[in-house]
């Protein structure tokens, strides 16, 4: 009998393709998928369907134009990008900002670390069809972008940075807005526990799902939230601090259970400590320069260098070969992203292609951050 | 550890190894490439460098050679050092895979072969990552020209 009911239910491995355009790629990523009826046998990313070829660019760009393309990389961490480049090239002419510029960037850099965690926060609750979380977190966003745009212009791809400083002082109004939104957003994020992080079914499809163990997260390059769910300490900022972290008193997020709920909640711990950042230094940021004048035309001495900077979704490495002209001989992003990309497949195989969205959701890809 | 450390340690296992800490912020190892794999394993394994998490990965075209240039890192012992690797062949450009010893080299391999065209012997997938199969050339090299679609001066 057991025979009979095997070969009547046979099933038979088969290829099926998530993307180019699924609502949950979040960009135009496809995967491959090989499964068995519902069981992920194996998953393979077909990459490359808006390349640009950032790393050819720069070797044809002078330093302040190469900035202005690291913001479309991970377009959700623009600043912090920007700052990576401008850090490195600061670094090779061995250029002291000033302290006003360390921590405007610091603050800036913060406030788009929470725009993009809310960003997140919102398509995570849709992607597994709560989409009230959309609005709550949209909403939120909204007053972090009208900062942006009254200090720097942009929404978006801020282009705030320059090698030396920054473009322009910040807006009179900066100060007073940041600590508004401050002070609304304290009241909001329980909400958002509230909204999604006790219910039911959300726990369901998260807990115990898509487990990386701290072993895999070290081996596979893994960083940012996908590491610190982990237990995996990779927060840059305490690791190697730059700008004005070092002078900041904040606990790095960490959880060790690995699985998709840790991840989610690494998230939500980390606006906490975000706001705590801005907090301490909003008061007192020092008068002074915001640009310290560089050369119209920046010539890098000749030699490496490669500078880490921690965006929103982990380690961003920009490795600078000089041979001592005005444009890059080699220059390479280390994107958080593409290593934390190349790490699906081992959390992913053997569950259901169900988790499948809900495990994307919480690695937190950005496409244009692996396809530079 | 401190740089010098490492070097004394790493100095050890072979005769003849090439430091250098010019032009740069961090202890620069090159290796040939047949102890490419012998090298990492030991950067790894050693107890007191353990070398646990490559952080970058970069293929370079330094004009007569080519090479790979991979950043370690110890999250325990928190330093840091580079190895480079370099080969002649600009024809049929082959080196080892570590992709074994530190995952993440997979995709990164991958990413090398497509733009530089380096082969990595005992890699489980090799193959383009970004560019189509059919794609002529690789575009990151030196000498790569495409008419079309880039401004040759």
């Amino acid at each position: 009998m057991e025979q009979i009911v095997n070969d009547s239910f046979k099933t038979q491995e088969y290829f099926i393709n998530m993307g180019p355009q699924h609502p949950a790629t979040h960009g135009v990523l496809r995967l491959i998928l090989t499964i068995d009826g519902e069981i992920i046998k194996n998953v393979e990313p077909d990459l490359g369907y808006i390349h640009r070829s950032i790393e050819k660019m720069c070797e044809r760009d002078s330093y302040q134009q190469i900035v202005h393309l690291t913001d479309r990389m991970d377009y959700l961490s623009a600043h912090i990008n920007n700052e990576a480049v401008c850090l490195t090239v600061e670094k090779a002419l061995e250029l002291e900002v000033t302290e006003r510029v360390k921590v405007i960037r610091t603050i800036v850099g913060e406030l788009t670390r929470l725009a993009s965690h809310m960003l997140w926060w919102g398509v995570m609750g849709m992607d597994l069809g709560a989409l009230t979380s959309y609005f709550y977190a949209f909403r939120d966003r909204e007053m972090i972008n009208d900062i942006f745009e009254e200090t720097c212009g942009a929404r978006l791809t801020m282009n705030y940075n320059i090698p030396g400083g920054l473009m322009f002082d910040i807006h009179p109004n900066f100060v007073r807005r940041t600590k508004e939104f401050i002070t609304h957003f304290r009241t909001k994020l329980p909400e958002y526990d509230k909204l999604l992080t006790g219910n039911v079914i959300f726990q369901k499809r998260t807990k115990g799902i898509g487990v990386l163990t701290r072993e895999q997260a070290i081996s596979y390059g893994a960083s940012g939230p996908v590491a610190r769910g982990s237990g995996f300490a990779s927060d840059i900022r305490k690791r190697h601090p730059y700008s004005a972290y070092d002078r900041v008193d904040f606990k790095e997020a960490l959880r060790t259970e690995g699985d998709n709920l840790a991840r989610y909640k690494v998230r939500i711990d980390e606006m906490w400590e975000s706001m705590n950042i801005i907090e301490q230094l909003i008061d007192n940021i020092p008068e002074g320069d915001y640009q310290t004048p560089t050369k119209a035309v920046i010539k890098l001495p000749k030699g490496e260098y490669y500078q880490r900077v921690e965006t929103a979704r982990g380690e961003l490495g920009v490795y600078i070969n000089s041979t001592g002209g005005k444009n890059p001989y080699r220059m390479k992003f280390r994107s958080p992203g593409f290593s934390n990309l190349s790490l699906l497949n081992e959390i992913v195989v053997g569950g259901k292609i169900g988790d499948l969205v809900a495990t994307m959701a919480t690695i937190d890809i950005v496409v244009p951050d692996i396809d530079r | 550890m401190t740089n010098q450390e490492i070097q004394e340690t790493i100095s050890k296992w072979k005769e003849g190894l090439e430091f250098s800490e010019e032009e740069s912020e961090f202890l620069n190892l090159t290796v040939d490439k047949e102890d490419l794999r012998e090298i990492s394993k030991k950067l790894r394994d050693t107890p007191e460098l353990d070398f646990d998490y490559m952080f970058c990965l970069t293929g370079i075209d330094w004009g007569e050679e080519m090479g790979v240039i991979y950043h370690l890192e110890s999250i325990d012992k928190n330093h840091c050092m580079v190895l480079k690797v370099k080969t002649s062949d600009r024809v049929n450009p082959v080196l080892d895979t570590v992709s074994d010893i530190w995952r993440t080299a997979e995709f990164h391999e991958m990413e090398v072969f497509d733009f530089f065209g380096i082969r990595f012997a005992g890699h489980p997938n090799m193959k383009r990552l970004f560019l189509p199969p059919e794609w002529e050339g690789y575009p990151l090299r030196k000498d790569y020209e495409d008419e079309v679609n880039m401004i040759i001066k």
